[in-house]
This record gives C-alpha cells, sequence and structure tokens, in this order.
C-alpha cells in the first residue's frame, strides 16, 4: 500500500512538472494554432532568472530576503520570459500566422539563437549586441525621408542593418580586449541553483516521504492551472482571447482587437515557460540545452489532450507522468511480484527512464490511431474535417 | 547568344561529370571526404524535398530513416571483417556471448545491399500509413515524426547489449572488398559511388515530380481536401512519396557513415532531423538542385565557420532559419529562377528588358516608323 501511495506521488510530481512546462504551450498552441519550438527555451529564461535572483539575494543589503528568493523569481521568471515571448510575437511570428510549418521553423531558429546567446553573452557582447540594435533601429531615423521611398530602399535598410551588426561586432572585440569584460556572465556550463533550506526537508504523510520541494512545485502547479482557469473563464481578455480562437474574423467584426489578443496570449503562454523553468531548477541542474529535454514531452501532452481543452492538458499530463514514473521505475515489479516470468522480462526490459519514454511515446501514436483529435477533441464547425 | 542546343543539355553534365573525375586528385583526402559527406547528405535532403517542398508534410524524423540505413552498413561493417565465429569487439564489454538474432543476416552483403534501403522504405511506409490514414496533417504530422524520432533514439540509446548505445559502431577500421574502408583509395572510391548516386537519386526524384504523380503531389501541398473531392486519394499518395523518402534517407545513412568512419544514435538527434529541412529550405524548396545545393552548401559552411568560431554557428544557423522563413521563402534556387537577380538590378537601376519580337527588331521599315513617333514626340506633336 505504501508503495502504491509513494509511486502514486512521484508520478504526480513528475506529471506537475510536465503541466505546469505544457500550459503555457497549451495556451500558444492550442488556443492561437501556434507551434512555438522556442518554448524550452523560455523555460530556460525563467530557469535562468531563478539563478540571477538566487545570486542577487545572496549577499548584499537583500540578504534577509535570501530564504524567499524562489517565491520572488516566480513573478520575475513570468516577466522576463513573458516579455521575451512578446517580442518574438511582435517581430517574427506576427508575419507568419496562418504559416504554422514556417513558424515551426522561425522558431526552431529563434530557439538556437537563444541557446547560444546564454552560452556566450558577456558584458563585451552585451555592450555590442546594444549597439548593433540601437543602431539597426535608428539608422533609418537620421536617413533623408526621400531615401526610404526609392526602388532600392530594401538594399539601403539592408545595409544600415549591416553597417549596425559590423558595429556592434567590432565594439564587442574592442571590449573584449579586457578580460573583465569578456567573461561570460553563464558560459556553457549547467548552472547551480540550491533550493533553500525550507524545500529541503521532507514531510512524512501516511508512510509516504515527500519531499518538499516536489510539493511546492505540485502547489505552483495548482495554483498556476487556477489562475489559468480563472482568466480564460472568467477575465474580460480571457473571454476575448476565447471569442478570437473560435473565430477570428467575427471576433474582430465585434470590435476584439484580435491584435492585442494575440500578443496578450502569447505573453501569459511565454510567461507561463517561464514559471515552469522556476521550478524546473528544484528538480536538478539546469543548463543552456535543458529547452529540448522538456519540448517534445510538451507537444504530446498537448496533441494527446487535445487542442485548445485545459482539461485534457491537465489528464494529459498526470497520465504521462504518472505512467513514465510507473514504467521507468519498474514500481509494476514492486506492486505484483508474482507476476508471469515472461511479462516480468518485458517490464524489466522497458524499466529505465529512456527505454519508459519510448514505451510511453508508442503508446499515444497508437491511441491518436483511434482519437486522432486527443482525449478531449473541440467540437463544432469550426474544426477542420 | 546561340549556343548550341547540345551544348546547353549536356553541358552540365560535361562539368558534373569533369569535377568528379578531377576533384579526388585535386582535394586533398580530408576535404574530399568532407565533400563525400554533404554529397551524401543531399540525398537525405532529396528526399525532404520530395515530402516537404513538393508534397507539403514537414517530416522532422527524417534522422530516423537515416539512421536505419547507417546501422544497416555499420552492422554489416562490423561483421565482414570477422572471421567466422567471432563476435564484434563491444559485444565482449556486456557479456553478450551470442551474436542477437537480428544481426545474423547483416553478415552477408548481399542482404545488407538490399537491407540500407529497403528497411528504412518499410518503417517509413508503415508510419506513414498509420498517420495518413487517419487524416492527421501540418503541424500534428511534424510533431508525431519528431515523437517518433525520440522514441528510436531513445531505444538506440539505451540498447548497449544489442547495438552498442551510445557509442555506436565504428566503420572505418572495417574491411570491406578486402580493403580499409578507412583508407585513402576506398574513400575515392566511395566518392564516385557518392556521385553517382546523389544522380540516381536526383534522375528519380525528377521522373517522380514530372508527369501525373508529381502533379498528384503539388495538388496534395496546395489543396488537399479539392484533390480527394476529385476522386484521388490522397493517403496512397502520401503514404508512397514518404516510403520513397525513407528509402533515400537510408541511402544516404549509408553513405555517409561510411565516409564519416562511425555510426551513433546521434544520428537520431532531434537538431539533425530539423537541420535537413533548412537544407533544403535555404537551397529552394521545390527544386531539386536547390536540396542537393541547400546540404553540400550549408554543411560545408557549417565546418568551415566551426573550425574558426564555433560559438557563432548557432548564431548564422538560426539567423538562417529565420532569413529563409521570412525573405526568401522559395530557397535561392527558387529565387534566382523567379528572376531574383533582375529585381536587385531593378532596385539599383537597370531595367529589366522586356522580351520583344525579334523579327519587328530587325524591321527596317518598322525601326524607321518608331524613331518618326519618338522624334514627333519630343518636337510636342501628337504621333
Amino acid at each position: 500500500m505504501t508503495s502504491l501511495l509513494d509511486t502514486l506521488f512521484n508520478g504526480l510530481a513528475i506529471g506537475s512538472v510536465l503541466m505546469l512546462a505544457a500550459l503555457g504551450l497549451a495556451v500558444v498552441f492550442g488556443l492561437m494554432g501556434v507551434i512555438n519550438m522556442a518554448h524550452g527555451e523560455l523555460m530556460m529564461l525563467g530557469a535562468y532568472t531563478t539563478y540571477v535572483v538566487q545570486n542577487l539575494l545572496k549577499t548584499g543589503p537583500l540578504q534577509a530576503l535570501f530564504p524567499a528568493y524562489i517565491l520572488i523569481a516566480i513573478p520575475l521568471a513570468f516577466l522576463v520570459s513573458g516579455l521575451a515571448g512578446l517580442v518574438l510575437e511582435k517581430t517574427v511570428i506576427r508575419r507568419l500566422y496562418g504559416r504554422p510549418l514556417e513558424t515551426l521553423l522561425a522558431t526552431w531558429g529563434v530557439s538556437l539563437i537563444l541557446q547560444q546567446l546564454v552560452r556566450s553573452v558577456s558584458t563585451a557582447f552585451f555592450i555590442g549586441l546594444v549597439l548593433a540594435l540601437v543602431l539597426g533601429l535608428g539608422l533609418p531615423r537620421f536617413l533623408p525621408a526621400a531615401w526610404l521611398r526609392q526602388r532600392w530602399s530594401p538594399l539601403l535598410k539592408l545595409g544600415s542593418w549591416l553597417l549596425a551588426g559590423g558595429l556592434g561586432i567590432a565594439l564587442a572585440a574592442l571590449a573584449g580586449q579586457t578580460r573583465q569584460l569578456r567573461l561570460p556572465w553563464f558560459s556553457a556550463r549547467n548552472i547551480e541553483v540550491t533550493a533553500p533550506q525550507w524545500l529541503r526537508g521532507s514531510i512524512e504523510v501516511a508512510g509516504v516521504t515527500m519531499p518538499t520541494g516536489r510539493l511546492f512545485i505540485i502547489a505552483l502547479t495548482a495554483l498556476s492551472l487556477i489562475a489559468v482557469h480563472w482568466f480564460l473563464q472568467k477575465s474580460v481578455w480571457g473571454i476575448r482571447i476565447r471569442a478570437v480562437t473560435q473565430n477570428r474574423s467575427m471576433s474582430s467584426c465585434l470590435g476584439i482587437p484580435t491584435d492585442k489578443v494575440d500578443a496578450l496570449s502569447f505573453l501569459v503562454g511565454s510567461g507561463l515557460a517561464g514559471v515552469a523553468g522556476v521550478a524546473v531548477t528544484l528538480l536538478g541542474s539546469v543548463g543552456p540545452n535543458m529547452g529540448g529535454n522538456y519540448i517534445v514531452d510538451c507537444f504530446m501532452v498537448v496533441v494527446l489532450g487535445g487542442v485548445g481543452k485545459l482539461l485534457g492538458t491537465v489528464v494529459a499530463a498526470l497520465g504521462i507522468g504518472i505512467l513514465s514514473y510507473v514504467l521507468g521505475s519498474g514500481s509494476l515489479l514492486l506492486l505484483w511480484p508474482q507476476m508471469p516470468a515472461a511479462l516480468n522480462s518485458l517490464i524489466t526490459f522497458f524499466a529505465t527512464t529512456s527505454m519508459a519514454k519510448v514505451l510511453v511515446f508508442m503508446l499515444i501514436v497508437a491511441f491518436l490511431q483511434f482519437r486522432p483529435a486527443g482525449l478531449f477533441p473541440q467540437k463544432g464547425r469550426m474544426v477542420e474535417a | 547568344m546561340d549556343r548550341p542546343s547540345w551544348l546547353r543539355r549536356f553541358g552540365p553534365w560535361i562539368l558534373i561529370m569533369a569535377a568528379a573525375i578531377i576533384l579526388p586528385f585535386v582535394l586533398p583526402p580530408f576535404r574530399l571526404n568532407l565533400l563525400g559527406r554533404f554529397l551524401a547528405l543531399g540525398i537525405v535532403a532529396l528526399g525532404v524535398d520530395l515530402i516537404w517542398g513538393y508534397t507539403g508534410l514537414l517530416s522532422l524524423g527524417q534522422g530516423i530513416f537515416f539512421a536505419l540505413g547507417a546501422y544497416a552498413i555499420g552492422m554489416h561493417l562490423q561483421l565482414s571483417s570477422l572471421d567466422s565465429g567471432q563476435l564484434p569487439e563491444f559485444f565482449g564489454l556486456y557479456g553478450v556471448k551470442e551474436l542477437p538474432a537480428f544481426w545474423q543476416p547483416f553478415s552477408s552483403a548481399f542482404f545488407t545491399l538490399f537491407a540500407i534501403w529497403i528497411i528504412p522504405a518499410l518503417v517509413a511506409g508503415l508510419l506513414g500509413f498509420l498517420v495518413f490514414r487517419n487524416r492527421i496533417k501540418g503541424v500534428y504530422f511534424s510533431i508525431l515524426t519528431q515523437a517518433a524520432l525520440l522514441v528510436f533514439f531513445n531505444f538506440f540509446n539505451g540498447q548497449q547489449k544489442l547495438i552498442n548505445g551510445t557509442n555506436g559502431l565504428k566503420t572505418d577500421t572495417a574491411l570491406f572488398l578486402g580493403q580499409m574502408v578507412g583508407s585513402d583509395s576506398m574513400q575515392r572510391l566511395l566518392f564516385w559511388i557518392t556521385v553517382v548516386l546523389v544522380i540516381g537519386a536526383w534522375l528519380l526524384c525528377r521522373w517522380l515530380t514530372r508527369g501525373r504523380f508529381g502533379d498528384a503531389l503539388i495538388a496534395i501541398r496546395d489543396d488537399e481536401s479539392r484533390l480527394r473531392f476529385s476522386g484521388h486519394n490522397p493517403t496512397a499518395y502520401k503514404t508512397l512519396v514518404f516510403t520513397v523518402a525513407g528509402a533515400l534517407a537510408g541511402i544516404s545513412g549509408a553513405l555517409y557513415t561510411v565516409q564519416s568512419g562511425i555510426v551513433s544514435p546521434q544520428f537520431m538527434a532531434v537538431p539533425f532531423s530539423i537541420e535537413m529541412v533548412i537544407w533544403v529550405a535555404v537551397g529552394g524548396r521545390g527544386t531539386l538542385l536547390g536540396a542537393v545545393l541547400g546540404a553540400v552548401l550549408i554543411n560545408y559552411a557549417k565546418s568551415l565557420i566551426s573550425e574558426q568560431l564555433p560559438e557563432t554557428w548557432l548564431f548564422i544557423q538560426g539567423a538562417l532559419f529565420l532569413l529563409v522563413v521570412t525573405a526568401l521563402p522559395d530557397g535561392v534556387v527558387g529565387w534566382w529562377r523567379q528572376g531574383g537577380p533582375k529585381r536587385l538590378a531593378a532596385m539599383v537601376g537597370i531595367p529589366p528588358t522586356a522580351a520583344t519580337y525579334p523579327s519587328l527588331d530587325g524591321d527596317g521599315a518598322q525601326q524607321a516608323d518608331k524613331k518618326a513617333i519618338a522624334a514627333k514626340l519630343e518636337s510636342g506633336g501628337t504621333p
């Protein structure tokens, strides 16, 4: 009995991390139909925000707040990732609505850039980047307006960006001469986030040892879920988001600013990725490559749950989490020691984390054979046949 | 202006033949090996172009079929250089005493020659049939293929006892036709085989995309429902083209393996399969030449840049993804064919010359008339 509860608790913990990560994706992909391959990298930004907050509070005048740094990091991570997502939407994704495959490729490109950015950002790099952006955006304003209406003005813009980029690189190289400025902020190594003291213990209930860190993640997931549900169902903007999801052109005719709705949903979805990033820091070390570990799982959750339904995301995330824990840890063998030898050897074969993933994904693909639209398909005439 | 028609028709082929014969003696072995590898990747790019450029199916799982072909040749080379009764070395590390059953047939070269492309084709056909039968398309197809890729990756990565897990299989010290696979003369031979197979794959794809089959593929890309309503079955077309792409990926993987000297589960890593798409996108989706060119050029650029400034490559690659999607949707070859250079020239003030009737240009009376009209206009009259 105890081992059953233990298995369930651990599966629940894994499932809730997955749910938290997939929740943002459910908003972005489920409601807007945008494939954001940079979602994992937005989580990474959240994790790095936690790291920065931890280091800022470790020493200095605000040291008293250190035990609560993770609580401070949550809203900050939401903001950082949300703003990054907003910039992404305004610059790239906006041009690609209605072309999902192109969006997928473009956001993959963004994810590569973000990965390398956290690896190589240093003060010198940062100065150069700021100069390049300021010049690139600002140069056209100093040019005579007539020049910008010529046939060759696209070439002029290209030239000004090239010039800005070149100057930025030159400045970065110049600043890089000083060792102090050349030092990378995070480097390519994994970063260490230590959980505060109160998240390192464990509580024992009915014979099950529950680490407080995992309890915290479960609570955070539940809170985020309730908040998103409230936002989508009750708040004015949530209702607008759902209206645009159901019928974009009709909503636009009724005066809903669809542009703002798109930007807002993207901000919320990306912000949730940031919160998930904070939760991930409690589970282990995080690095520039962490996004790739989550992105496919998150998409599987959303596809399995059915697009456009939060309930589907919840059920799918918990199902996948519990199933992969049960299979991967080989708990079935403990629960049922007298099982037939053939079944026993089969379960032992799949009783590692990666092999459990193989089995779970195979089961999902098999399931989609019978219910191609997921667990909770959207009904209505808008759904493409 | 008038080139003889035979030169226009056969000129490129003569150039390619000459290059293929001369290059192995001009390039240093290392560069030749790289070029051979990248040409091999051109074959998988042709497959990606068939399914994505022509049919509109963005598969992020071509690495599965690439790696299956690669493992087939890798297993054969492990066995071919052993005396009978011996086991490949790595089995000893995991305490395996007997060759697993699925390894047995790969000791035959004849079987392997077919396994390289038939096994990936079968897997692709099965996967494609299951997915397309349910009318799963668009991004769902992409996500599912990526999930399938991850399944295979985890499986090959985790099974040390069956296929040496993460370490992969080394092939460069294996013997093939009595010679070491990694030796210079063997690599030269492999380069020529690669060139021939790239041309063969290109001809196959050209044959498929011209004519009715190609029309059906483009119809699926542009409006699948309309094709279905006019009485065709898109599932059959899609399954078939996905199978062909799988077979091409398998051949490509085998050629790549013998030239790179190792096959490992990294062939099934998620980024590698997405990179295949970017080769096609940069070269030009929907143009076969673009697929091969894109694969060779991007990989060459990657190896050059990674040698010099390794940390910038991801920035450049990311920028390429963004650039191709937003500014060059048809890739370099597509841009060229749709009059891109002329438009660029027009931007800097060289207007394109419109096509005229040469007979009118050569007709003296017409030209005299034209001059007279121009003169009248200049002096302010009406023609």
